[in-house]
């Protein structure tokens, strides 16, 4: 009797559609695209202020078109969504040990969370916006 | 469904058949199994083999979470068919050999890229100093043991693999499984050997093809939490990798 | 087999990741309150041209930039290819001298405030 395994094909482009946590994976790792393209807006913004006056004015003006109000908006919330799924997985890549035992990871998480919800606030102050 | 643990319920299963003497491809075959409500999927297929169909074949040992030998796809997740209830599954349940690896026969899985895998990495212990027998034990603080000790758990199920879509997509990927065990060894006070398995696991087949979908920990049966193990290696080799350059450079 | 080379951009990913993690939310907002007509302080031409000219602006401007344009590439590269594009070496040098081109380029816009 001789071997003959079946392979069955893993399609390259549809593979995650399989699962629920394979699109929640897919989700987090297209985050990059929005951040991206934002990162990019900040780049064009210095480049704009290192012109002058007048340039950095219509930048701040061309922000206010219904596209970039569109993508702020989408950006945001794929820009939360990376930001939950980075926190919730860090104690995994840091684990901390005291004694016999490692911090929880609701500890390390957390501490994350209160961190972010600081620095964003402190930014917001700085920023004259609270 | 009756709270009766002595009750049965004809429960349907569709299970993916192949014979690689008479078939080309796979196809699932419809089965009608009274289980009783205390029953996991093995004991569901036991009662299919030894009464249904005799032809049916599958991988088992221990029946109790221990061998890792009966891993299989239980409607598209990887489980072990000893710890699935069959009380947990409404409807028609779906059985397939795990995903990403070859089909030998019926539910048996080949596993024979895993095991040279796991071979590659060395998990075993390289005792870091040499000790005769004259000198004793090789002792170890709970402290010391906390550190690996929930990598130790593996039982070389495969579930992680078959999770895992990265592995599915290039199959030479060394996978969870075999570097959450390099790394359990390389965390143990007693051993010397992460120079050695570094060179296997440090490498773009090794750890760097993870992509961190998580799916391993999500699945494992015995709570390795292998893409934490993943995690830290990448985070180590990343130290290595700048230590070992700019202190090159610095020496010259 | 040998050791990747990989760490030196997933090194930048990590930090970078954590980094955007933290600030970027905040920053959209900041811009969002502009989008829709509210300039926040700090974003009118005066205060940030005054931030920007002395060396710790500077610093935090590169550093944002930076790690943001690295870390995002890099994940970039690993979305084309777990989107099915097999060209994994053509889509690094890409995303890559994306993130070199625009690394520079904050470089040379800072010098000019």
């Amino acid at each position: 009797m001789s071997r003959r395994p079946y392979l069955r094909e893993v399609s390259r482009t549809a593979w995650f559609f399989k699962r629920p946590r394979y699109l929640r994976y897919m989700a987090r790792e297209v985050t990059c695209i929005f951040i991206g393209i934002y990162t990019v807006i900040l780049l064009v913004g210095v480049y704009r202020l290192s012109q002058g006056r007048a340039e950095y004015e219509a930048f701040l003006m061309a922000l206010q078109r219904p596209a970039s109000v569109v993508f702020h908006v989408a950006a945001l919330a794929f820009a939360l969504y990376n930001s939950f799924t980075w926190f919730n997985v860090a104690p995994k890549a840091l684990p901390i040990q005291v004694g016999e035992e490692f911090l929880p990871d609701s500890v390390v998480a957390g501490g994350h969370y209160v961190v972010w919800v600081a620095l964003s606030l402190f930014i917001l102050f700085w920023a004259g916006v609270l | 469904m009756s709270e009766n643990r002595m009750a049965i319920r004809q429960v349907e299963l569709e299970v993916l058949r192949y014979n690689p003497e008479t078939d080309d491809e796979p196809k699932f075959q419809r089965y009608s199994v009274p289980c009783k409500n205390e029953w996991c999927i093995l004991d569901a297929l036991n009662y299919l083999k030894d009464n249904l169909d005799p032809t049916l074949s599958y991988r088992w040992s221990c029946h109790m979470q221990v061998c890792g030998s009966c891993g299989m796809m239980i409607n598209g997740e990887p489980k072990l068919a000893c710890k699935a209830m069959v009380r947990d599954y409404a409807g028609v349940i779906r059985i397939e050999p795990l995903s990403h690896f070859p089909i030998e026969r019926d539910l048996v899985a080949v596993a024979d890229d895993f095991m040279a895998k796991l071979k590659r990495v060395k998990p075993y212990l390289i005792p870091g100093e040499k000790r005769s027998l004259a000198d004793g034990e090789y002792q170890q603080t709970p402290e010391q043991l906390a550190r690996y000790r929930k990598y130790a758990m593996c039982i070389n199920c495969m579930l992680c693999y078959a999770a895992c879509p990265e592995y599915g997509l290039t199959p030479k990927f060394i996978g969870p499984g075999a570097i959450s065990l390099a790394h359990r060894y390389n965390q143990d006070s007693r051993d010397g050997g992460r120079d050695l398995r570094q060179e296997e696991i440090a490498t773009n087949e090794g750890v760097w093809e993870c992509t961190f979908v998580g799916a391993c920990s999500e699945v494992c049966p015995k709570h390795v939490d292998p893409a934490s193990a993943l995690q830290q290696v990448k985070v180590a080799s990343t130290v290595d990798w700048y230590l070992e350059h700019f202190m090159s450079w610095v020496k010259k | 087999m040998a050791k990747s080379n990989k760490p030196i951009i997933w090194g930048t990913f990590a930090a970078g990741g954590e980094l955007v993690s933290f600030v970027t939310p905040v920053l959209i907002l900041l811009t969002l309150l502009a989008a829709v007509g509210h300039v926040p302080d700090m974003l009118g031409y005066d205060a940030l041209r005054g931030f920007a000219a002395g060396w710790f602006g500077k610093l935090v401007i590169f550093v944002v930039l930076f790690l943001s344009l690295w870390s995002q590439a890099h994940r970039l590269r690993i979305t084309f290819y777990d989107f099915g594009a097999r060209a994994d070496t053509l889509v690094a040098i890409m995303v890559y001298a994306l993130a070199a081109v625009g690394s520079i380029a904050t470089l040379v816009f800072l010098a000019r405030l």
